[in-house]
């Protein structure tokens, strides 16, 4: 079954939310981020030349030119494999765990998975960034050492950065799969 | 917990048969290795089963049926593979169906016991048996008390999956073009994968090993005779440091030709590791002896050796000339600056005419040093750092006096300032204690005082001044080390690795889109 609904992250950008149900035990949730826009590859594009041109005048050396556009292409060559995130993924499963997988704009993906009985719980904190407080969904993993406490906090949707509205869609499908998995747990 | 039965890829398109692999308990999974194809015999079958588990200590058992078949036969093969329950009991029992033509898949697990006939969910994934053998995500097998049975259990969650795997390589050694009793069907049943250079590789490393361990042996026990342990021979073998980076790529050597094999994959790194930096250090190294050898660049090195020494000495004697006179606008004790400076120009001069005596042999000093760069470059790096040393021995002497004449000025400040206020060092009690001084004490004492002290600028001057160019000798041969440093530690390998082969180094594993 799929779902699709638009939201809006922090800044004001439009997200797309995907949701899949698979089966009652498995869901993905599919957030895409806003495009690279034309507007802002132009801007940046004619800043660097400019800046190039500028000192060409002063140094006579057409290099720098050379050098702009190498830089230019490498620069964008570079954010588009290693910056820009276009679409983030969470799928989880019951009883066999959570993949988070972020795909960029290069078409290179990297994926990470977190086994079912290292998670503790999947939470909704609120966090200061700069000068807004944000909401963000993460997941509680389990302590080996301590039963009751929490080793390690792993953020979801850094990128994408969706608002409270679509953090409580995601958050509530998790809960009842967790809560499936807690109930499945505690009776063998 | 929702029973999982993981699948491997290769297996999909496999005719009907008995699945065989390890039941995980308490991650309520089933693991598949592969598919036994009709016809067999059980007992053949128990036999394999009970081999397997000999060579990798992994529990294998029969743990349900296969069946691919068309539309509609159906009827022939149901009571069969009922049947087969019977004589292969397992809690609980699986049974994987797919349709030739459809491709539509069907799984139902049964439990004899239990409360639960039939259970009502079981998760299917498939895993692809060549990556997770190939991506050697593994625990280290290697447990202090070996006992017959299940040796996995500090294996936990998915971990357990691979270990199970990565066990049951006794079972994938056979392919479909072996006569074996049992036909199977697993991820090298279609041939066994191997690559010839690697499979001689191996055969060829066994004697060499032996060969080149025997030989270090004999080297490291040569160095590490008599003669050696005696007083000169010894404080010059620890000073220069082309003995210490010898003796660290001895060290290495016989890690990696060591005849013990690796037990984990982190000493196997290491060794490869080491083994891949040796290399690059001898082909840089013979790099830079065939560059030096060629166009006769070490006459003209030699030739260029004697004019920069002299150049040196002649920007020292400036420098002392100008401590000598009124440096930087400070004025000096006319005296004791005469007789500091005399000294170390004297000191230069022997040293200069001892460089020009030198100058007939550099060049064939230089050819022989030259020929260590074949050992490597971190050798020839080291032999440069210690002609350096040896080049500079003047700045160093002249650094030695300057720090001993400061800091018998100090101390003989420090005590008479002491005496000047009226106390005494306790050298019993480790303190500070009053004291009662006779006149003539105080009066020499606060005379003494009042000369070291006006003497203190000059002294602190040609201090400071030596003590610069000594950390200015000292940060070029800290350069050259930190290259050699570089070189020796730097994990080539891994980074290889990292680049070309990046699952074998994954630490998490690599999953796909749901069907």
């Amino acid at each position: 079954m799929e779902d699709e609904q638009s939201f809006s992250d922090i800044c004001g950008g439009r997200l797309a939310l995907q949701r899949r149900y698979y089966s009652p035990s498995c869901r993905e949730f599919c957030l895409s981020c806003p495009r690279l826009s034309l507007r802002s590859l132009t801007a940046v594009t004619c800043t660097v030349w400019l800046a190039a041109y500028g000192l060409f005048t002063l140094c006579e050396n057409s290099m720098i030119l050379s050098a702009a556009i190498f830089i230019t292409l490498l620069g964008l060559l570079g954010y588009l494999h290693f910056v820009k995130i276009d679409q983030e993924t969470l799928l989880i499963i019951d009883s066999l765990g959570i993949q988070m997988t972020s795909s960029y704009a290069s078409g290179k993906e990297s994926t990470t998975f977190i086994e079912m009985g290292k998670v503790k719980d999947v939470v909704i904190n609120e966090a200061i960034y700069m000068q807004k407080v944000i909401y963000y969904l993460c997941i509680l993993l389990k302590d080996p050492v301590e039963p009751h406490g929490i080793s390690q906090v792993v953020p979801v949707f850094q990128s994408a950065k969706p608002r409270l509205d679509c953090l409580i869609e995601v958050y509530r499908s998790c809960q009842e799969i967790l809560a499936h998995q807690k109930a499945a747990s505690a009776s063998p | 917990m929702v029973l999982k039965a993981f699948f491997p890829t290769c297996c999909a398109s496999a005719d009907s048969g008995l699945l065989v692999g390890r039941w995980v308990p308490e991650q309520s999974s089933a693991v598949v290795l592969a598919v036994v194809h009709f016809p067999f015999i059980p007992i053949q079958v128990k036999e394999l089963l009970a081999q397997v588990h000999q060579a990798g200590h992994v529990g294998l058992a029969v743990l349900g049926t296969w069946c691919h078949r068309r539309q509609g036969a159906e009827e022939r093969l149901g009571p069969f593979l009922e049947g087969l329950g019977a004589i292969f009991s397992h809690e609980p029992w699986l049974q994987l169906c797919r349709e030739r033509t459809s491709g539509l898949w069907s799984c139902k697990a049964t439990c004899q016991q239990g409360p639960a006939r039939v259970k009502d969910q079981v998760m299917l994934v498939f895993y692809d048996q060549r990556q997770v053998l190939l991506s050697q995500l593994h625990p280290p097998a290697a447990l202090p008390d070996r006992q017959a049975g299940d040796a996995a259990a500090s294996a936990e969650g998915l971990a357990a999956v691979f270990d199970t795997v990565a066990r049951s390589e006794a079972l994938f050694r056979s392919d479909r073009f072996d006569e074996g009793p049992v036909r199977l069907s697993h991820w090298q049943s279609e041939g066994v994968e191997a690559s010839i250079l690697a499979e001689l590789a191996k055969r060829a490393s066994g004697p060499v090993c032996r060969l080149l361990a025997c030989l270090l042996s004999l080297i490291s026990a040569a160095s590490a005779c008599r003669v050696f342990k005696l007083r000169p021979l010894s404080f010059i073998w620890s000073k220069l440091a082309v003995c210490g980076q010898l003796g660290h790529r001895l060290e290495q050597l016989e890690l990696v030709f060591s005849t013990q094999k690796a037990e984990k994959p982190a000493q196997l790194m290491r060794k490869a590791n080491v083994l891949v930096s040796v290399l690059l250090d001898v082909a840089l190294g013979l790099a830079l002896l065939s560059w030096l050898h060629g166009k006769d660049r070490i006459g003209q090195l030699a030739e260029a050796l004697v004019p920069v020494a002299d150049h040196v000495a002649e920007a020292l004697r400036h420098l002392l000339q100008w401590l000598m006179g009124a440096p930087a606008g400070l004025k000096m004790n006319r005296a004791l600056d005469q007789v500091l400076g005399r000294f170390f120009l004297y000191h230069l001069h022997l040293w200069i005419s001892y460089v020009h005596l030198l100058s007939p042999f550099i060049e064939h000093i230089l050819w022989h040093v030259g020929l260590s760069a074949c050992l490597g470059l971190t050798v020839a790096l080291s032999t440069l750092s210690d002609i350096i040393a040896l080049l500079t021995f003047h700045i160093y002497c002249f650094y030695v006096y300057g720090a001993r004449l400061y800091c018998l000025k100090i101390c003989g400040l420090s005590s008479l300032w002491r005496l000047f206020r009226g106390k005494k060092w306790n050298v019993l009690r480790q303190r500070v204690d009053s004291c009662s001084y006779d006149l003539d004490q105080l009066f020499i004492g606060t005379l003494l005082f009042t000369v070291l002290l006006f003497l203190l600028p000059t002294t602190a001057l040609y201090y400071l001044v030596f003590t610069l160019l000594r950390l200015l000798v000292v940060a070029m041969q800290g350069l050259i080390h930190l290259l050699v440093d570089l070189v020796n530690s730097l994990p080539l390998y891994s980074l290889g690795l990292r680049l070309c082969r990046p699952y074998r180094l994954a630490g998490t594993l690599p999953s796909s889109q749901p069907a």
